[in-house]
Parts: structure tokens; C-alpha cells; sequence
């Protein structure tokens, strides 16, 4: 396949060497060669991608992951993945077919530490009978249920699913929203501290619900309740895409049962609540002293890398969220101006130009509800999107902070470990034979019992470690795919309006030459 | 130094219909330079008129001489029956040098890719400004060359040639007290206007229709401005979130996805700014300028107002000089020279706003269809480069390829 010639090149592209600080658009551009690609290469490579099905499909997912691989020796340049699937331009010999079989089977064998050891994961989805994820959860319907400050709104959540996990393959259950953060806390207690990405749930908003329950039925309620079903919509899905949580029994309960216990250690203004406040100040003093010393670079690197997209992502919401602002103030000077141009068309006394005047406020309208729309799109699908990803990168944070704290506890028991030796130690040395066995024996108690703690300790903290390397990997591939399918259709909504854009302003085209 | 050329000055040119096409007499501004506040015009006259004494030349000209000549235009009696052509604003960069001030202080802020987009951005802002300041002055002297009587005045030509500095000629403080008292009058001309007995039906039409359309177009004007001005915003924001998805740290967010949605940011940023400033011209400033104009017709019914009032007047003197048997052959002059005076006024006033009705059609006529082309066209634009991008995500998943396509597709717009 010609690694040798296709190895320098590699380097050239710049696209490989996305080390921080380098900018990813150099100017003058990555090598000539890949404008030279063009079209014609591009066809032939989506041939093989549809040709070879699903997995096929899966794999190439995997690709801009890899491409992106930050250590190096990680993901060695010699690795048969990284050949076929980085063809360069001018080499006609893109070779679709012939790769996928060669690359499948050693990726599946693959014992090298990176960051996408999926092959535990495809192991233990093999093993359940290939069992495909095909679930799909909608929240709808939301209803007003009872009166005054005791109301809440009940959603219905429907499961359509072909999996044998579920008795059904259709069903739904009513449910509130703090049914939602009960599930999430449980959750979280469940499988936060080993490890997992729990998916944060949907923010509460005393000021939302409360117009909500005095019963404004108006439009920034009806806003807010739509804001909160989608989100809820999006927070059931993500919690299920996870292959543990999926299999979680509160999770399934969740789902299917029709009678839910009241998640009470919900509520905002309570004790649970008070509660969870005091924890969450206490392990944000305890993460500034823990010191933990990094042996391994790739948290180092993570961490490090989470941090950035934090930052970034919050930004990158605040500026979204001015777009959407702006856009609804753009819709509203047009409706204006629309009322505005229709007036002064009536004034004018020459009918043609009145005529065309009447239309020009007409378009400007119609218009106007197409950028209502658009706003609409841009908040749901950009801005909601990267909302949740800002909450999301908060709960893989907290995960790594989970293990540091396991490693302190590691430590902790360790030390105390030491401690009991070196009291041992000094009991040998003890001149009073009477109470030198009882003690003795005592201690090497402690000893033995300390020393499975340490075990159990160093055991927790590489499984904890396992689990995050797995679950990142895991993390980043979907939200690769979260992007890539909301981006899909934000652009298709841009894409409408233009088009529409285009007919309103080709209608008036006309009435505008025949003003004479 | 900022020159125009000429493809540039056709483009620009949104307002004027059929000026400058007659070449006894062509006059351009083909370059202005920008000192603070001041913007000093160079004046390039072309003429076969005898009446100036070379055939081609060049003055350079501030603000303030523009509104000179303008006013003793409409000071001058002879003219009372013209629409003097409106005044040009004044050179208005507040707006820019506002944002620009602001873009400093917050440069600390921002990103370096950033605040050199923002600041293209503004240098573009700033530069639109200028360019409409100078096609508003051309079109004012070009409405005068193209006038057939005022481009006789004696004061034009002064304007045109006079190659030392006008300020001696200018108004001194007395005048612009004169000025000041003058729109005061004006104020009262309302009231009167609207109380005077109209006998034409003509007169009596276009007052009606002259003073609803003025508050129609007006508010027009203002929203249009507004609604430029929110599309400058939506722009602004796509330079943000574009300028932040350059960033290195978000790379990793959207990995090659990423690589197309901010190459479909920046051309939509792009395009948007582009409306922004396209519509601006187009639509805002048809209104805006169309609004000065009908000021500039009712102007011409006041003064005739005045000139029925003073007609009028003069028919009660006589009257009572008839009473008394005093002063007849005064007072029977001075009511002839009223009676001239007003019907001189109605004469030339009708034609005048026969013609200031064509001249308007005409130009939102063409001002509407170049609108709806560009609309059209940045549409088209918009909507072929999401298209393409679409079809990229859905199809490739060759990171190179995208970003080669992107980027040929980008420099295309």
C-alpha cells in the first residue's frame, strides 16, 4: 500500500499535526495535493464507504478521532488504520475494497492503550447476542396537572424499541420533571464515583415554572415549556445511548413502569437540597488540595483538554446566544418596517408604485416570519446543543475529579498502612512480653486488613481509570456524531430559508419592472 | 487618500436617474480625503460652456461650502418656484469611530483573529460611510448641473471654479442667526400652509398628498435603518462564533464537521455583512434621500403659501387704500406684483412637482428592481454554499477533502 511514500505526505498535510497552538488553518493551506482530489476521488471513496455496510460505515466514524489523536505514540503512523484510511489526493489509488477486512480484524485484537480501546466495549456488545441499539424515546404531550403553587406539568414519555431488554415494543408512561432529577440523582450516586459520564439533567428554573403553575398562558411560558420537553427529550436519549446506563434497572424502571415513587430530595428548598449544596462546596475545597501526582499523561492531557473546551464552549454558547437575540430583534425591525412600507404604499399616489410598494411590505413580512423561524432553529439546534454539551463537559470533569478522590483514598489507606508497620515495627522493640502478642497480634489485624484495603484501593483506581479512558472514548465519538447530525439540520434550516428567500423575492421581481 | 473609480461610482450611484448625461456641463467628485472630521471633496467640472473660463477643472471643497451654496439657493427670490435640490448631510463617521473606540477597549478580550475580523469588518463600515457621503454630495451638485435654470446660477459657478477657499464667502454668525430664525418661520409656514385657502385643485392635491407621504416616508426610513442596523448585528456575531471555532482548543469539538461549519460561518458572515451594506444602500437611503426631497417640495409650497398670503394682503390693502382714498396707485402695484409673483410661483411650482413625481417613480423603480436582484442573488449565494456543505458532511468522511473543497468554495464567495 505504499506506506512509504504515503508517510511523508502525511506529515506535509498539517491536518495530522494538531498539536495545541498550531492553527488548523494555516494560510497558505495544507499540502496542493488535496485540492487537486477534487470530486472525482471523492465519488469513489463514497462507493466504498456505502458498499461496505454498517460497520464499515462505524469505523470511518472512528476516523476524524483518530486523525486527531494527540499523542502520537498512541496512535503510530505505521498502524494499518491510519494508512487506508488516510488516502492522499493525488494517489489515484484511494483502494476502498481491499482495506476494510485487513483493518477490521486487527482493530478488534488491538491491546495498545489508546484512548478508543473499544475492543472491550465490541466485546461485551458481542456477547449479548448483538443485540443493535434501537431505541428511540420521545417526550410529549406536556399537561398541567392540578392548581396553583402545587401544580406541575406531566410529560409523556414514549419508548418505541425493537431490544429484549424491554417487555414491550412500544409503550409510555407519564411522568414530571422531578421524576427526571430523581433518576439523574440516582444515577449519578450509582455510577459517578467509578467512573461514568452520567448525562447531567435539564437545569431547574424556579422563575420558569412558577409562571408556569400561576398559569400565564402565554408566549414565553409556552416558550419555556417547549425548551424544557425538548430538553428532557434530549437528556432521556443521551442517558440511554450509554450501554451501562441503558441496562440500569431504575433506568428501565424509569421507562416502563406507570407508577413512579416521588423523587422528594429533589426539590430545591429542602433538606436534600441543602444537603447536596454543603457536599458540593466540600469536594470543591477538597479538589484544591488533593495533589495528585499524574503518572499517566493521557488524564494529564485530557484534563487539560477538557479545561480548554469548557472555556471555549461557553463562549461559543454566549455568542450563539447573541445570534438568536439579534435575529428575533432582525424579525421584529422587519415586521415594522413591513407595517411601515404598506402604509406609505398607500399613500403614494402612482398605482404601479403603490402596487409594488403593497407587495415590498408584503415580502418584507413574509420574511420576517422566515427569520422568526430561522432564530427559532438557530436557538434550538445550535444554542440548546451546546447548553448541554457545556453541562456535559461539567459531568466529565467531575468524573475525573472522581478519580482523584479515589486515588486519595488509595493513598489515605496506604499511609495508614505505613503507619500500622511502622507501630509494628516498634513493637518489636517493646520489652513488655505480656502485652507484646495480644498487641502484636492486633496490629498484624490491622495489618492484614489494611493491606486488602490498599489492594482493593490500587484496584479501584486502575478500574476507575479503565472506565474514564473507555467511557472518553465513548464521549467524544458521540459527540462527533451529536454535532455532525445537529449540524446537518441546522444547515438544512438555513438552506430552507434561503430557498424561500429566493421565490419571495422572485414574486416581487416582477411587480418592480412594472412600475412605469 | 480614497479614490473612487468609476465602476465603483456606477455601482454606488443608487439615487440619481438620468443625471450627468448632458455634456455641456459634467461634474463629478472622483476623490475625497478623510482628515477627522472633516471630508475636503475634490470637485471636477467638464464643460463647452463659455460662461466658465476653462473647459475643465478642479476645486477642492468642504462640507460646509455644499450648504452654503444650497442656501442661497433657497434664499435667492428668483427660485421660490423650484424645488431646490435637499442639502447633503453632514459626514456622519460617529457610528464607526463609536464601534472602533469600543473594539479597542475590549481588544484585550478577544482573540487576535478576532478582533482583526472586527476590525476589517469596522475599516469596511467606515469606508461605506465615506463612499455615501461623497455619492450624496455628487448627486446635489449633479441635480443642480442638471437643472436648467439653477445650473445658470451665478453663485454655482462661483461654487465650481472659485479656486480659493470659500470660507470669506460663507455664512458668517449673522446669517446662521438669519438661519435659525428662518426655520422658525418654516414652523409657522406649517400652520399656514394648512390654513390658507387653496384655490388650484392641483396645488390642493399634491399639499395633501406631499405632507401625509413626508410622515409616511419618514417613518419608513427609520425602520429601515433599523433593520440594516440588525443585520449588522447578526453579521457581527457570525464573526464571533467563526473567529472562536478557529480557535485551536474547539478543533477538537467538531473535528472535521467543524472545518465546514466554520468555513459556512464565514461565508455566511460574509454574505450577511454584504446585505447589510447592500441593502443600506439600496433601500435605506432611497428613502432617506427621497424623504430630504419631499422636504424640499413642501418647501417650495410654503413659500407659495406665503406668496397666496401675501396676495391676499395686498387685495385687503388696496381695499382699504380704496376706502380712504390714499395711496392707490402703491397699493395697486404692490398687489400687481403679488398677483405676478404668485402666479409666476404656480406656474413653475406645477412643473416642477409634475416632474419631481416622474423623477420619483423612476427611481424607486429602479432602486426596487436592483434591490430584489441582489436579494435574490445573495440568496442564491447562501443557499448554494449550504447546499454544498450539506452534501460534504452527508458524504465525505475524508477530512481532507472537505477541507480542500471548503476552502475553494470559501474564496469563491
Amino acid at each position: 500500500m505504499a506506506d512509504a511514500a504515503r508517510d511523508p505526505q502525511q506529515d506535509d498535510t498539517g491536518l495530522l499535526e494538531l498539536e495545541d497552538g498550531e492553527d488548523l488553518f494555516p494560510e497558505p493551506g495544507p499540502g496542493p495535493a488535496l485540492e487537486e482530489s477534487g470530486p472525482a476521488s471523492l465519488t469513489t471513496e463514497d462507493l466504498s464507504t456505502n458498499a461496505n455496510g454498517p460497520k464499515q460505515a462505524s469505523l470511518f466514524d472512528d476516523d476524524p478521532d483518530d486523525l486527531f489523536a494527540e499523542a502520537t505514540e498512541e496512535v503510530s503512523l505505521d498502524s494499518p488504520d491510519r494508512d487506508v484510511l488516510l488516502s492522499d489526493g493525488p494517489s489515484p489509488a484511494i483502494t476502498p475494497m481491499t482495506p476494510p477486512t485487513s483493518v477490521i480484524t486487527p482493530r478488534i485484537g488491538h491491546a495498545h492503550d489508546d484512548m478508543f480501546t473499544h475492543s472491550s466495549f465490541d466485546e461485551i456488545e458481542e456477547e449479548d447476542g448483538g443485540d443493535s441499539f434501537d431505541i428511540h424515546i420521545s417526550v410529549s404531550d406536556p399537561e398541567k396537572v392540578g392548581d396553583g403553587m402545587n401544580a406541575y406539568m406531566a410529560y409523556k414519555v414514549t419508548t418505541k424499541t425493537s431490544m429484549s431488554l424491554f417487555k414491550l415494543r412500544e409503550f409510555s408512561v407519564r411522568r414530571r420533571f422531578s421524576d427526571f432529577l430523581g433518576l439523574h440523582s440516582k444515577l449519578a450516586s450509582k455510577y459517578l464515583h467509578i467512573g461514568y459520564i452520567v448525562p447531567p439533567a435539564p437545569e431547574k428554573s424556579i422563575v420558569g415554572m412558577t409562571k408556569v403553575k400561576v398559569g400565564k398562558e402565554d408566549q414565553s411560558s409556552n416558550e419555556f415549556v417547549e425548551k424544557r420537553r425538548s430538553a428532557l427529550e434530549r437528556y432521556l436519549m443521551r442517558t440511554v445511548k450509554h450501554p451501562i446506563l441503558l441496562k440500569d434497572p431504575d433506568v428501565l424502571q424509569f421507562l416502563e413502569s406507570s407508577e413512579l415513587p416521588r423523587a422528594v430530595s429533589t426539590q430545591a428548598l429542602s433538606s436534600a437540597g441543602l444537603l447536596r449544596m454543603v457536599n458540593k462546596a466540600a469536594d470543591a475545597v477538597n479538589k484544591m488540595t488533593i495533589k495528585m501526582n499524574e503518572s499517566d499523561a493521557w488524564f494529564e492531557e485530557k484534563q487539560q483538554h477538557f479545561e480548554n473546551l469548557d472555556v471555549q464552549l461557553r463562549k461559543l454558547h454566549a455568542s450563539v446566544e447573541s445570534l438568536v437575540l439579534h435575529r428575533k430583534e432582525l424579525s421584529m425591525n422587519m415586521a415594522s418596517f413591513a407595517k411601515s412600507a404598506a402604509m406609505l404604499g398607500n399613500s403614494e399616489d402612482h398605482t404601479a408604485l403603490s402596487r409594488a410598494l403593497s407587495q415590498l411590505a408584503e415580502v418584507e413580512e413574509k420574511i420576517d416570519q422566515l427569520q422568526q423561524d430561522q432564530a427559532n432553529a438557530d436557538f434550538y439546534f445550535l444554542s440548546e446543543l451546546l447548553g448541554d454539551y457545556v453541562r456535559l463537559i461539567t459531568a466529565v470533569k467531575g468524573v475525573f475529579d472522581q478519580r482523584m478522590k479515589t486515588w486519595q483514598k488509595w493513598q489515605d489507606s496506604q499511609m495508614m498502612l505505613q503507619k500500622k508497620r511502622e507501630a509494628e515495627a516498634k513493637l518489636q522493640f517493646n520489652n513488655k512480653p505480656d502485652k507484646l502478642q495480644q498487641a502484636k497480634d492486633e496490629i498484624k489485624e490491622e495489618i492484614e486488613e489494611l493491606e486488602m484495603k490498599v489492594q482493593q484501593g490500587e484496584r479501584d483506581f486502575e478500574q476507575i481509570s479503565k472506565t474514564i479512558r473507555k467511557e472518553v472514548g465513548r464521549f467524544e465519538k458521540e459527540r462527533v456524531k451529536d454535532f455532525k447530525s445537529t449540524v446537518i439540520q441546522y444547515l438544512e434550516t438555513l438552506l430552507q430559508t434561503q430557498q424561500q428567500m429566493i421565490k419571495y423575492w422572485e414574486a416581487f421581481l416582477p411587480e418592480a419592472k412594472a412600475i412605469s | 487618500m480614497t479614490t473612487l473609480d468609476d465602476s465603483n461610482k456606477e455601482k454606488i450611484r443608487s439615487v440619481s436617474v438620468d443625471l450627468n448625461n448632458d455634456a455641456s456641463l459634467l461634474i463629478d467628485i472622483p476623490d475625497a480625503l478623510c482628515e477627522r472630521d472633516k471630508v475636503k471633496f475634490t470637485v471636477h467640472t467638464k464643460t463647452t460652456l463659455s460662461s466658465f473660463q476653462k473647459p475643465e477643472f478642479s476645486v477642492p471643497r468642504q462640507h460646509e461650502d455644499f450648504i452654503w451654496l444650497h442656501d442661497t439657493l433657497v434664499e435667492t427670490e428668483d427660485y421660490a418656484g423650484l424645488i431646490i435640490p435637499p442639502a447633503p448631510p453632514k459626514p456622519d463617521f460617529e457610528g464607526p469611530r463609536e464601534k472602533m473606540h469600543k473594539l479597542g477597549e475590549g481588544e484585550a478580550t478577544m482573540t487576535k483573529e478576532e478582533y482583526t475580523k472586527m476590525k476589517q469588518e469596522l475599516e469596511a463600515e467606515y469606508l461605506a460611510v465615506f463612499k455615501k457621503t461623497v455619492q450624496v454630495h455628487e448627486i446635489f451638485l449633479q441635480r443642480l448641473s442638471s437643472h436648467p435654470i439653477l445650473n445658470k446660477d451665478r453663485n454655482f459657478q462661483i461654487f465650481l471654479e472659485y479656486d480659493q477657499d470659500l470660507s470669506v464667502r460663507r455664512k458668517n454668525a449673522k446669517e446662521m442667526f438669519g438661519g435659525f430664525f428662518k426655520n422658525m418661520v418654516k414652523s409657522a409656514d406649517e400652520v399656514l400652509i394648512s390654513g390658507v385657502k387653496e384655490v388650484d385643485d392641483f396645488f390642493e392635491q399634491e399639499k395633501t398628498f406631499l405632507l401625509d407621504y413626508y410622515s409616511k416616508i419618514k417613518d419608513s426610513t427609520a425602520k429601515a435603518e433599523k433593520m440594516t442596523r440588525s443585520h449588522k448585528n447578526i453579521a457581527d456575531d457570525y464573526i464571533r462564533i467563526s473567529s472562536l471555532m478557529y480557535q485551536q482548543k474547539i478543533t477538537r469539538i467538531l473535528i472535521y464537521t467543524h472545518i465546514v461549519v466554520t468555513m459556512s460561518f464565514v461565508s455566511l458572515q460574509k454574505v450577511e455583512g454584504r446585505v447589510a451594506s447592500d441593502q443600506e444602500l439600496k433601500l435605506t437611503e432611497l428613502l432617506r434621500y427621497y424623504m430630504r426631497d419631499i422636504q424640499a417640495a413642501k418647501d417650495l409650497l410654503y413659500r407659495r403659501a406665503r406668496a397666496l398670503a401675501d396676495y391676499e394682503n395686498s387685495n385687503k390693502a388696496l381695499d382699504k387704500a380704496r376706502l380712504k382714498s390714499k395711496d392707490i396707485p402703491q397699493a395697486e402695484e404692490h398687489q400687481q406684483q403679488c398677483l405676478q409673483k404668485f402666479d409666476k410661483l404656480s406656474e413653475s411650482g406645477k412643473k416642477e412637482l409634475t416632474s419631481f413625481k416622474g423623477r420619483r417613480v423612476v427611481a424607486f423603480r429602479k432602486n426596487l428592481i436592483e434591490m430584489a436582484e441582489l436579494e435574490i442573488k445573495h440568496a442564491k449565494v447562501r443557499s448554494s454554499i449550504q447546499l454544498y456543505y450539506i452534501c460534504f458532511i452527508m458524504c465525505t468522511n475524508e477530512l481532507q477533502y472537505a477541507w480542500g473543497i471548503c476552502k475553494i468554495l470559501c474564496e469563491q464567495i
